[in-house]
């Protein structure tokens, strides 16, 4: 069952969506986000929705797997859907009791579904595309002027590397512990919330621990192989932008242009 | 010859719980090791080996002496960076001593530390995994490899940052016997070969055999100290504190007990079978 936790899930490629620097992905993700949050109508989403497309073509990734991704948030897109529908005002269509259903509804809900499912897709297509490390180091560049600010930049891109490099650990590890408290008549597929909610503490409990004798081990390793801080730290990689990236910062560029544009005329 | 790690008069006691005494872990050790040594540190659970190590590098500093490694006190605050590259550790557990997601950048993180040119992280990177063999692993995920994998690649770590001497803590205590023997035929490759320092803490005797040197702990005190041909063969006097024997050196004792020539010290297997099949 702690097999199906799809964390950052990276498809290794070599597409030019793989060989993009990070930075610029995480560029284009937020510039994605921005046009489609711009957006207004079907002209300006249809425009948005071909970029996407299009990415998901260069990448390689396959639909399906875009489309497994959006399963876990199912529940949120349909309760967004209902609230947006029953509680937008304007001209009503249908209405019983206390609830009314208005063409505004309709259209909000709409949009809003499809805004949330394109969020979502094309995020994924960022983690699936881009490793990582990769993705750490490219945050940690990007945000790299804010160190000027005391920001504590290298220290979050560091945390949240070693963060990754544990997942697969714990998890081994819960399975571990969950098989062990099972041998000894544990019971977790039973009973309500409350009474599975309790179960989950003989497994939460060594794995804190274990976890916290990990971090002071790992903290001893580091120190000993000269770990200070990220001052004076160079790298085995260092990120460096190529004619691709201009090239498709432009393209995306253009698409967040193209919706403005067609915001202005409400389209 | 000279001195890479020496100690004098070491003493230290970890912080003692609630109305407990405090014991001393380490009693007084007066230990030199030369430069391309290899070292293998003996002892029961608690005897105080891997508190000695942990002084090797500043990990732990001295309650009581001194500790010097290439002539650095290790208890000079300024000199702890050049005291850790010179000495490297590896550890006990493979999975909490690598830091990164793909084996080349957990092998580069000591040279990044050190602030070594890209250029240079790269080559050094290349070298040390072509020296543990692991050159076809360097973008694998290290949680996929087994632990005789994880703990070279853990060695590698430690060699890119160009040590003049590399202390295991007991690295191969978690490892099966195929693991195990990886991790040893490396490390007695960069003895030979590279003319690295070793100091390996142990329990297992059959690792005692490959050492130039044994030196055997006590209740934080160095009780024996010798080649292992000299000390592997007093088997009354390890026995007295709880460490075994290798089994040939128990064979040949039965052997000469029944009359049989045979010598006590051939420590490996293969000396062994030659030893009694020269007696027959």
């Amino acid at each position: 069952m702690l097999k199906d936790i799809t964390l950052g899930q990276f498809f290794p490629g070599n597409s030019l969506a793989h060989r993009l620097d990070p930075r610029t992905k995480l560029i284009l993700t937020v510039l994605y986000i921005v046009a489609l949050f711009c957006a207004k109508w079907f002209v300006s989403y249809a425009l948005v929705a071909a970029l996407l497309v299009l990415s998901v073509k260069v990448s390689g990734v396959a639909p399906k797997a875009l489309v497994r991704g959006l399963k876990p948030v199912l529940f949120l897109i349909c309760f967004t859907a209902v609230l947006n529908l029953l509680y937008t005002p304007g001209d009503p269509l249908v209405s019983f009791w206390i609830f009314k259903i208005t063409k505004q509804g309709i259209s909000t809900a709409f949009f809003m579904v499809l805004r949330i499912m394109m969020l979502i897709m094309g995020t994924f297509l960022l983690t699936y595309t881009t490793s990582p490390i990769a993705l750490t180091d490219g945050l940690e560049t990007l945000l790299g002027p804010l160190k000027k600010l005391k920001a504590p930049v290298h220290e979050l891109s560091m945390m949240m590397s070693i963060a990754l490099r544990f997942i697969p650990l714990l998890i081994e590890e819960t399975d571990k512990i969950m098989s062990a408290q099972k041998a000894r008549g544990a019971d977790f597929e039973s009973g309500n919330l409350l009474q599975r909610a309790k179960a989950l503490v003989p497994i939460l409990v060594p794995l804190f621990i274990s976890a916290f004798r990990r971090a002071d081990e790992l903290a001893v390793a580091m120190e000993c192989r000269c770990y200070h801080g990220g001052e004076g730290r160079t790298k085995l990689h260092v990120l460096q932008y190529a004619a691709r990236d201009y090239g498709v910062l432009l393209v995306y560029g253009a698409v967040l242009a193209g919706v403005l544009a067609l915001a202005g005329f409400g389209l | 010859m000279t001195e890479i790690i020496q100690t004098k008069q070491l003493v230290f006691a970890y912080p003692a719980e609630e109305g407990a005494a405090a014991v001393n872990a380490l009693d007084g050790v007066d230990l030199t090791i030369e430069q391309g040594s290899f070292t293998v540190i003996l002892g029961h659970n608690g005897s105080g080996k891997s508190t000695l190590a942990k002084h090797m590098n500043a990990v732990l500093l001295p309650g009581g002496g001194t500790v010097w490694v290439d002539g650095m006190d290790t208890k000079d605050e300024s000199l702890l960076l050049e005291i850790r590259r010179q000495v490297g550790m590896v550890f006990q557990n493979p999975d909490n001593q690598i830091v990164a997601n793909v084996v080349e950048e957990d092998v580069a993180f000591g040279p990044e530390n050190l602030g070594v040119p890209t250029e240079e992280i790269q080559e050094r990177v290349g070298a040390a995994l072509r020296t543990v063999g692991m050159d076809a692993f360097s973008l694998h995920a290290p949680h996929k490899l087994s632990g005789g994998q994880k703990q070279r690649i853990a060695i590698a770590g430690v060699i890119a940052m160009e040590p003049a001497c590399i202390v295991m803590d007991e690295s191969t205590a978690m490892l099966d016997p195929c693991g195990r023997r990886e991790v040893l035929d490396t490390v007695r490759r960069l003895n030979r070969v590279k003319g690295m320092t070793i100091v390996l803490i142990t329990h297992h005797m059959d690792e005692a055999a490959m050492a130039d040197r044994v030196v055997v702990m006590d209740s934080g005190r160095v009780v024996m100290d010798g080649p292992p041909r000299e000390i592997l063969v007093r088997m009354e006097d390890l026995r007295a504190i709880g460490l075994d024997v290798p089994h040939t050196v128990e064979l040949l004792r039965g052997l000469r007990e029944d009359g049989f020539d045979v010598p006590l010290s051939a420590l490996s297997v293969e000396e062994c079978a030659q030893a009694i099949i020269k007696s027959l």
